[in-house]
């Protein structure tokens, strides 16, 4: 076996094709030729019917477009369009949606499920192959094929190459189909971290057909072994080295906001490069990038820094897997390359989908001895049925080199039929086979303060009893890590500032404050417009009493109500303001910094953003100030025409009207001029500042909880409260003083509605904490 | 791992109740020699020996929680001084995993099981009822490892989970209602629809793999 060529994997494409060209054609085709039209129009018109991507799902309308594209282009001129090439596909359009799936991975999900992702991926990977190409060379030993050029090794490298789950149609798919998170992550993972494994089987094969079958030993097939471990590996430290770089990087970027997400996607794609060039498994390499440095990234670049790499990523994300589908679409249109064997097509998808059921079946029953939660038989189902091939086994088999694999084209048109049947026709019926067989769905619940607190109880008492029990379990290594990463990780890669405020419980903490607090106002409201004026007394709070010993006297400190009536939640906002007004102790003081020590940091983050100069103390407590006036006028004022239902609990739908005695109050309430301090109020914008922040965090870091799908709908609040916020601070800018603050307000009161308008119409599912109807200030305008 | 075929008949009715293997029996049994250093009981000092339990902020109600007469299954109240392998075991069995074979009973019966377990853990004082002071202390503790977060800040945390936990089992309340304290009924309420039993359990391996960390 003298071969100079390594089984080690070598470049996985080495770009006989310019990519520059590629992108000249690519351009001219979207730029130049009739078909665009179409093709936007047909963009446009399926992607406003929401009706027909619930069912068909949008990479199979991508593909059929493609076909009719392409078959447009071929009866007008006869040639073959464009066709994806393998390496436009695997440099630019796979990185940016593996890197979009490693950012937004539930680590603490995927982590804890890591074995049996592994499990399926590697052990299943090869299972599929190896059986694929086996059967498939039994059959065309029994000569129903016909003949074909090609031996063992063909079959086999033909088997690897269509054997691996892909990442781009799993997504594309249960994009639609909300399986429950388990399930999801394991289908994922799979497809994610198979890609090492396929890229190893492909090379080895290749390797072995260009050596010829006779020069295939012993030694050959460990090498081959040997590398998977180097690619896989290799790969993957590729991509924690990167992040940890990125991390860094980020820590440091606090004077050049601006480049933060630039960054991001540069040192991730540079990880992608790097394993690329490496010969490694690049996909592992930008996937794991994604998934260490999500937390730090996340803790240290700004709101708006985050928002924007979330949005970009996913712009970027579902840009190149619309690209994508839609040439596998057109390349299928090349004569050139149909060859048609039928046993040989229909034998494939038959293995296929045989095998992978096969597969998955014993696999899961090897696991649920060792797993926690069982997967079902459903479960099986679904991951069999979820296992897509696409536009990765496409780009492969395009890459063979029609020298050494004689029968390139038949592989070819059988991958192309492969996919467009797995996308298609199993994309189509995986959402009515799901809701058949009544698969259990996402839960969306309301965050609960006891959960979270239960759930960290949880961790806590299961690591104590594994300590105890002398067991080295989930619960000991995800403490260990827990404690190791708090104790060096974040100190070197998470900011000061952030480092304090990480908290998920706070953040829930926050969340639930504030919706209290509406809830609470709102409350008070209904019940008459004098209610809140007339007395702080208890009958104004949420009526839960701790059995604490009730204030004898009315007039009792802010702080005492504070600290005694279950902390800031019971905050009568009317009867502080007035009580502030007298009692201006030190014990004030004591309140404000007691809030402003947890509540107000995370906003003040966000303050400096803005300013290009340096804001001194005293500027920022008026800023405060204005910018709580604002909020809680703009707040009070939305009770105006919205619906409130009654129901102390946590389950606001609605706000209701409010009435005029209100209104008038609540303008005497902002003072004149120069307002004095009102800490403990202002701290409520704060809070809502900073649990919007917050909440934003959360609906990212979703690392401890697996629950936190709920969330999901908190991904709206990411669009309204950066512009909000900039808004304010923007409003900030302009003015010195409340009154000058309200003249020009009167006078140009349009003005913020442009910024405000268009998100908040999409404030509905989020706590109404940061819901702003458009409408507020303009009517609050007309009452000054 | 013992032997197969004599099983010794305490074995298997410790077996029976607590619903271990024997192998896992043997594997607890030989930790608890570990920690005992031998003796037939465990006192409380002895769990000072196991270096990881150290950095577990709740780590005083748990150990709290071997000694608490109520999860031992005895009718009287309070604490015990020391527990013997039985207790060990009964403690132990809170944690154990879901088998397959259960019926609808046994699943709730076991849920009940792990909740009261929870309730007693925080219900220090034995009254039945989880009052403010009580949570705020478990939430305090359970905070504690966290450095940056104030003593202030947790206590409203717990006020508010509180809050939350009196909206959820009372719903609205008039305004001279006082709220006592989260009962055990209450608190089976809170969990309803959660499911609590794949988060609240140990894997007990059948083989050994263990830190013989001292």
């Amino acid at each position: 076996a003298l071969h100079r060529t390594p089984p080690f994997p070598k470049q996985i494409f080495y770009g006989e094709e310019n990519p520059i060209k590629e992108i000249n054609l690519l351009l001219k085709l979207f730029l130049h030729s009739n078909s665009n039209k179409l093709f936007y129009s047909f963009l446009a018109v399926f992607h406003l019917s929401h009706k027909v991507t619930r069912v068909v799902p949008e990479s199979a309308l991508l593909i059929v477009l493609g076909l009719f594209l392409g078959g447009i282009v071929w009866a007008a001129d006869h040639i073959a369009s464009f066709a994806l090439t393998p390496t436009v596909f695997f440099f630019y359009l796979l990185p940016p949606i593996v890197l979009d799936a490693g950012y937004f991975m539930p680590n603490r999900l995927f982590f804890g499920n890591l074995g049996s992702i592994l499990l399926y991926a590697v052990i299943g990977t090869v299972w599929n192959a190896a059986t694929t190409g086996l059967s498939l060379y039994g059959v065309y030993r029994t000569g129903i094929m016909g003949h074909l050029n090609t031996g063992l090794l063909d079959f086999l490298l033909f088997g690897s190459l269509i054997a691996a789950v892909d990442p781009v149609a799993v997504l594309a798919v249960f994009e639609e189909v909300h399986v429950n998170e388990v399930l999801f992550i394991i289908v994922f993972g799979e497809s994610l971290l198979n890609d090492a494994v396929t890229v190893v089987l492909y090379n080895v094969f290749e390797s072995f057909v260009t050596i010829g079958p006779e020069n295939v030993t012993g030694v050959e097939c460990v090498k081959g072994i040997v590398s998977f471990f180097v690619v896989s590996l290799g790969g993957t430290l590729v991509g924690i080295f990167f992040a940890f770089l990125l991390s860094l990087v980020s820590r440091f970027t606090k004077h050049v906001r601006i480049i933060e997400p630039g960054f991001v996607f540069i040192i991730s794609y540079l990880s992608y490069l790097t394993a690329e060039m490496l010969s490694l498994s690049a996909i592992l390499a930008i996937t794991f990038c994604g998934i260490c440095c999500q937390k730090y990234v996340k803790a240290n670049i700004s709101e708006q820094s985050s928002t924007t790499v979330r949005y970009t990523m996913k712009m970027m994300a579902s840009g190149a897997e619309t690209i994508i589908f839609m040439f596998l679409g057109i390349s299928a249109v090349n004569p050139e390359i149909w060859t048609w064997n039928t046993a040989f097509i229909l034998l494939t998808l038959v293995f296929i989908s045989v095998y992978r059921v096969i597969g998955v079946v014993l696999q899961t029953w090897i696991l649920n001895h060792y797993r926690m939660v069982q997967l079902e038989i459903i479960d099986q189902v679904v991951m069999s049925y979820g296992g897509l091939r696409g536009a990765v086994a496409f780009a492969l088999v395009v890459l063979l080199d029609v020298n050494k694999v004689k029968e390139k084209n038949l592989f070819v048109s059988t991958t192309i039929i492969v996919v467009f049947f797995t996308v298609i026709f199993q994309g189509l019926t995986i959402k009515p086979l799901v809701q058949w067989l009544k698969v259990k769905k996402t839960e969306h619940r309301e965050p609960k303060l006891n959960e979270k607190l239960h759930g960290r109880a949880f961790d806590h008492i299961l690591s104590a009893i594994e300590d105890i029990s002398g067991q080295i379990g989930h619960n000991y290594l995800r403490d260990k890590w827990s404690n190791f990463d708090r104790k060096f990780l974040s100190k070197v890669l998470m900011r000061r500032s952030a480092q304090k405020s990480r908290d998920q419980i706070l953040n829930v903490f926050h969340e639930l404050n504030l919706k209290d607090a509406i809830s609470y106002v709102a409350e008070g409201e209904r019940r008459g417009s004098l209610a809140f004026i007339r007395s702080p007394s208890t009958d104004n709070m949420v009526n839960v009493d701790f059995s604490t010993p009730r204030p004898s006297t009315v007039e009792s400190s802010v702080s005492y109500l504070l600290r005694e009536k279950a902390g800031p939640v019971c905050l009568d906002m009317q009867a502080l303001e007035q009580r502030r007004k007298s009692i201006r102790d030190t014990e004030d003081t004591v309140a404000h910094h007691t809030l402003q020590q947890y509540l107000y940091k995370p906003r003040q983050e966000h303050k400096h953003l803005y300013s290009r100069h340096e804001i001194m103390h005293s500027e920022d407590d008026k800023q405060d100030k204005e910018i709580f006036h604002r909020t809680m006028r703009k707040r009070l004022e939305s009770f105006k025409s919205t619906k409130l239902g009654i129901n102390h609990s946590k389950k606001l739908n609605k706000i209701h009207k409010r009435d005029r005695g209100q209104k008038r109050r609540n303008s005497n309430v902002i003072p004149n001029g120069k307002i004095p301090s009102e800490n403990p109020v202002q701290d409520f914008t704060l809070k809502e500042k900073g649990y919007c922040s917050e909440v934003s965090y959360k609906s990212e870091n979703s690392q401890e909880e697996n629950s936190l799908l709920m969330f999901e709908g908190l991904e709206d609040s990411y669009v309204k409260e950066p512009q909000e916020k900039k808004m304010l601070l923007d409003v900030q800018g302009n003015y010195r003083s409340a009154a000058a603050r309200r003249v020009q307000s009167r006078r140009s009161f349009h003005r913020p509605k442009p910024l405000q308008h268009p998100k908040l119409q999409k404030l509905a599912s989020l706590p109404e904490s940061c819901h702003v109807p458009p409408h507020s200030l303009e009517q609050e305008e007309t009452q000054l | 791992m013992g032997s197969a075929h004599s099983v010794p008949a305490e074995m298997r009715e410790l077996a029976d109740r607590t619903g271990f293997t024997s192998e896992q029996i043997e594997h607890l049994h030989r930790r608890f020699k570990q920690l005992s250093r031998d003796q037939l009981t465990i006192r409380k000092e002895n769990f000072d020996s196991i270096p990881d339990l150290e950095f577990n902020p709740i780590r005083g109600k748990i150990v709290h929680a071997f000694f608490d007469k109520r999860n031992l299954r005895q009718e009287s109240d309070g604490l015990a001084d020391e527990i013997n392998f039985e207790d060990f075991l009964t403690i132990m069995s809170y944690f154990r995993p879901i088998e397959m074979n259960m019926d609808e009973e046994q699943l709730d019966r076991f849920r009940k099981e792990k909740l009261k377990f929870l309730f007693h853990m925080y219900d220090s004082d034995h009254d039945g009822k989880i009052t403010l002071q009580e949570y705020r202390n478990v939430v305090e503790e359970l905070l504690s490892g966290n450095p940056h977060l104030e003593k202030e800040s947790a206590r409203s945390i717990a006020d508010g989970a509180m809050m939350e936990a009196a909206s959820i089992c009372v719903g609205q309340m008039g305004p001279d209602q006082v709220y006592e304290g989260i009962t055990f009924e209450d608190f089976l309420k809170m969990w309803q629809g959660i499911d609590i039993e794949t988060k609240m359990h140990v894997r007990f391996l059948n083989m050994e793999t263990i830190a013989h960390c001292y």
